[in-house]
């Protein structure tokens, strides 16, 4: 399934890369539901968030930069900084 | 007479280090103002803060190279391995904590490296103390921008068949490469092979090699 990285810029706890906002990467595999660090740092009652690895080509992140297009880059990405992606 | 500048020389003839007399920072002061509460209120001794120090200080590569010489001698094992890791080194007896960790295979077309970019998370429940290489900006911003070009840099070249894989540590999950078998070591015993698997090819900047 391809999902977008939100392209925000929030401030606090994120643990959401900056390098990977607005790219578009596949689901890995789920890792199960962790407390949200966002709230968590914050001595906050937490939300249990699902955790999601992402998988993106360099080509996406990089763009003609990439240093070889088809290597890849995995994160774990909450499910709420995620959005569905149709390619159309 | 102006005073000539030479810096005095150690007998080994070396310059001397100059000492580190800086002012303790802001978090150094805090730390020390927040451990010294913790004893004098009684709920920490300070015994066991060091006990605590010398666990981890005594956590090494070695639990580690432990699980990959299992792997490589066990397909059972290994598929155990890849499916939960946690799991799997809690069976084989490593008290990692809390950790939740995932086990990623290199093969003859995947090649696995391990960063952290946000921070300097590292499976220390498994690896001991990350090396200080790992928690430079450098190697964080760089293992995600040309792994290639680092990967050269530890000594390993790839080609272009071969997918190169960086796993950004990015919240909680933790990783482990389980590195390549060199044909060399076929047929060795779990306890020989485990002297094969360095720190840094269960990191992924490394491959294994005939112990010295």
């Amino acid at each position: 399934m391809k999902v977008r990285v939100l392209r925000q810029w929030p401030p606090g706890h994120v643990r959401t890369p900056g390098y990977l906002r607005g790219k578009v990467g596949t689901i890995e595999r789920s890792v199960g539901t962790f407390n949200n660090p966002e709230q968590n740092a914050y001595r906050l009652t937490p939300t249990k968030n699902r955790l999601l690895r992402v998988r993106f080509q360099m080509s996406e992140v990089w763009g003609i930069k990439a240093e070889n297009p088809d290597d890849v880059v995995e994160a774990e990405i909450y499910e709420h900084w995620l959005e569905p992606f149709n390619a159309s | 007479m102006p005073h000539d500048h030479h810096e005095p020389l150690s007998p080994s003839g070396h310059p001397y280090r100059a000492d580190d007399d800086k002012d303790l920072s802001y978090w150094q002061v805090m730390e020390i103002a927040v451990r010294e509460l913790l004893i004098e209120k009684g709920h920490i001794s300070a015994t066991q803060i060091q006990d605590q120090i010398n666990t981890m200080d005594a956590r090494s590569p070695a639990n580690g190279a432990r699980l990959v010489a299992k792997a490589w001698t066990d397909p059972a094992f290994k598929y155990a391995l890849i499916e939960d890791a946690g799991q799997a080194s809690r069976n084989m007896g490593f008290d990692i904590g809390p950790m939740h960790l995932i086990a990623l295979e290199n093969t003859e077309k995947v090649h696995n490296v391990i960063v952290c970019t946000l921070c300097s998370c590292y499976p220390r429940n498994l690896l001991g103390l990350p090396p200080d290489w790992y928690k430079s900006r450098a190697y964080r911003s760089r293992a995600v921008v040309e792994p290639r070009k680092v990967l050269s840099e530890f000594g390993l070249e790839f080609n272009q068949k071969i997918q190169i894989r960086v796993h950004d540590s990015t919240a909680d999950m933790r990783y482990i490469v389980i590195p390549y078998q060199p044909a060399e070591s076929e047929g060795l015993s779990e306890a020989e092979l485990a002297k094969w698997i360095t720190r840094d090819s269960m990191i992924g900047v490394g491959l294994p090699r005939a112990p010295a």
